[in-house]
């Protein structure tokens, strides 16, 4: 897919998203529309993957380690076939299998997530796993700013220097909120590039609402061969819904009937324009 | 003769034998090859070790991911640290997500005795009991450990298995190691019919001496030795409810949340006749190796065979 067709689909996957929330009354509103460029690029160009067999041996394995961002996961799993788009109105409804955390009983999920500070070490793990398997499959695994709290995030960043797994590709989702506020105020997470790299990664910072240098950045790894990469995508929490950016708020907010409809119709307008531009 | 063999050295051996014939085994360690008795496996199968550091977390994390992608990994670590410190990850990352991973508690219980408090595993049956998809197992002595690793090693459920560290008595008999466990089934080590003594893991032992010397007193207790904690064999259960009317539970757990309330649970619901739960107390323990402290709290064959008595004569 091309970086027209990737944009126009973010607007789509950020629709999904509202629609969702919307429908359910409930979600995690920020953190959902901040990623949904990087999931957008993830599923429709850079993973390796195939819809109708998401058990496939070739495939690049994914996890969700800020796993409340679901709204983003499931949006681009029935954008592109994994199941029918229809089904995402069943999000969070008694009895649906789109919980509010990523659920491994829906194709496409490789294990469930939702308790902050697992993903990474999932991903080492899987990353492991496949070089002691000699393949050649990548693990890509993205994480929230607010979620390096946990020291078990930190635990896998040793393992994965340790380990030198250029098989594996984190991504921060580095938004600067959390629930509580700003991340710097909450716990001080820079300088956090030289965090990483001291800890044995090959460390790239983007602008993780951009689509090109998304694009670019995904399809420059490994950037260094025996080290894990890591990019830190400098978002926008909210993302898309001016009402809505930069204010930790809005981390589970959910919109009011007005402020849907004009977010929808201007993220309808802005899709237009990216068609007709 | 009684004949002494740890737990902890039938497990290393048994899982460098099926390691062997199954190269997608991988065994996970944090920094406790040396305390889980691992160094002849991680000289013979390098490539079918990783090891974390002093990391539980991750440890249990690593070994889901290496599931995810198609191996079989078996965590090896004090089960004081593993079942508590990375409690979340074996929720979450074996257990909801349908992980086929091994989870080997090495020296749990009060097997490090003397070393106090936070060493000690008294949570484990009750904390791992609540997770759906995990199974909870507790063998007795170093035959039964042998064939419960064999027979988990067929599945692809994730498994809780504690493993004691010191030489226990054995309990089965070595040529017939396989009838020493059959998956979610008691065996019933002696008959009886005044009461039914129901243990698991190393006080199985002790369970039957003091059956042995009741029979001595006119009392006849059967005895079960009920290494699977879950899924649990409420059959073998209510049948001794029926049959002996009375049951004393002996664990090397918390008195709250483990066998004990286990069997409580099924027999009020189905048939309530009077239990009697034995184990450790509500408090941090006192110091001592692991058989004072069984002295100490009841729990060895004097001990048991005193509350049995007593218990009976409350009648």
């Amino acid at each position: 897919m091309d970086i027209k067709s990737l944009k126009i689909q973010a607007f789509e996957t950020r629709k999904a998203i509202l629609q969702m929330i919307y429908t359910a009354r409930a979600g995690h509103t920020g953190g959902s529309l901040s990623a949904a460029d990087l999931m957008t690029a993830l599923f429709f160009k850079i993973l390796q993957l195939d819809p109708r067999n998401p058990k496939w041996e070739g495939r690049d394995y994914f996890v969700l380690s800020k796993g409340h961002c679901v709204e983003a996961y499931w949006a681009v799993l029935a954008h592109r076939g994994f199941f029918p788009k229809d089904e995402l109105a069943t999000f969070s409804q008694f009895e649906s299998r789109l919980i509010g955390h990523p659920n491994n009983e829906v194709p496409g999920v490789e294990v469930n997530t939702g308790a902050l500070g697992h993903g990474l070490s999932i991903s080492v793990g899987m990353a492991i796993g496949l070089k002691k398997r000699k393949m050649t499959n990548r693990v890509f695994t993205l994480l929230g700013d607010g979620e390096l709290g946990e020291g078990s995030v930190w635990e896998g960043a040793m393992a994965g220097g340790h380990y030198e797994l250029d098989n594996l590709i984190a991504i921060i989702d580095r938004n600067h909120l959390q629930i509580s506020g700003s991340t710097e105020d909450v716990m001080t997470l820079e300088p956090l590039a030289e965090k990483w790299k001291s800890f044995g990664w090959s460390v790239k910072e983007i602008d993780g609402n951009s689509m090109e240098e998304i694009v670019n950045v995904l399809t420059s790894v490994p950037f260094e061969r025996d080290k894990p990469s890591l990019i830190i995508a400098h978002t926008i929490k909210g993302k898309g819904v001016d009402e809505m950016e930069n204010l930790a708020k809005w981390h589970h907010g959910v919109p009011d009937s007005e402020l849907f409809e004009r977010a929808m119709n201007r993220l309808e307008t802005m899709k237009q324009g990216v068609l007709n531009g | 003769m009684v004949d002494y063999r740890a737990c902890r050295e039938a497990y290393s051996t048994t899982i460098l034998q099926i390691a062997k014939e199954d190269p997608s085994i991988i065994v996970v360690s944090s920094d406790a090859r040396g305390s889980c008795g691992l160094s002849s496996y991680v000289e013979t199968l390098p490539e079918q070790f990783v090891e974390v550091g002093i990391a539980e977390q991750n440890e249990i994390g690593i070994a889901a991911g290496l599931s995810v992608v198609g191996l079989k990994p078996y965590v090896c670590a004090p089960a004081c640290f593993l079942t508590a410190r990375s409690l979340e990850q074996i929720k979450v990352d074996v257990a909801y997500s349908h992980q086929n991973v091994k989870i080997l508690g090495v020296s749990g219980g009060i097997s490090y005795g003397a070393l106090g408090a936070s060493h000690h595993t008294l949570h484990d049956i009750a904390a791992l009991r609540c997770f759906p998809n995990l199974d909870v197992i507790l063998p007795s002595d170093a035959i039964q450990t042998i064939a419960v690793l064999k027979e988990v090693s067929k599945t692809k459920r994730a498994t809780y298995i504690r493993i004691g560290r010191e030489k226990v008595p054995v309990i089965y008999d070595p040529e017939k190691e396989r009838d020493s466990y059959t998956y979610g089934k008691a065996n019933t080590l002696v008959e009886g019919s005044d009461v039914t003594i129901i243990a698991c893991g190393e006080t199985v032992y002790h369970s039957r001496e003091a059956a042995r010397r009741l029979l001595e007193k006119g009392v006849s207790a059967r005895v079960l030795d009920m290494a699977t904690l879950k899924p649990l064999d409420n059959e073998a259960i209510l049948k001794a409810a029926a049959e002996t009317g009375r049951i004393v539970t002996v664990e090397e757990h918390s008195i709250y949340g483990g066998l004990g309330a286990a069997v409580s649970q099924v027999v009020g619901a189905n048939n309530p006749v009077p239990v009697l739960n034995l184990g450790l107390p509500d408090e941090y323990l006192v110091t001592g190796t692991g058989l004072e402290l069984y002295k100490h709290y009841g729990l060895d064959v004097q001990g048991i065979a005193q509350r049995v008595l007593s218990f009976l004569e409350d009648k």
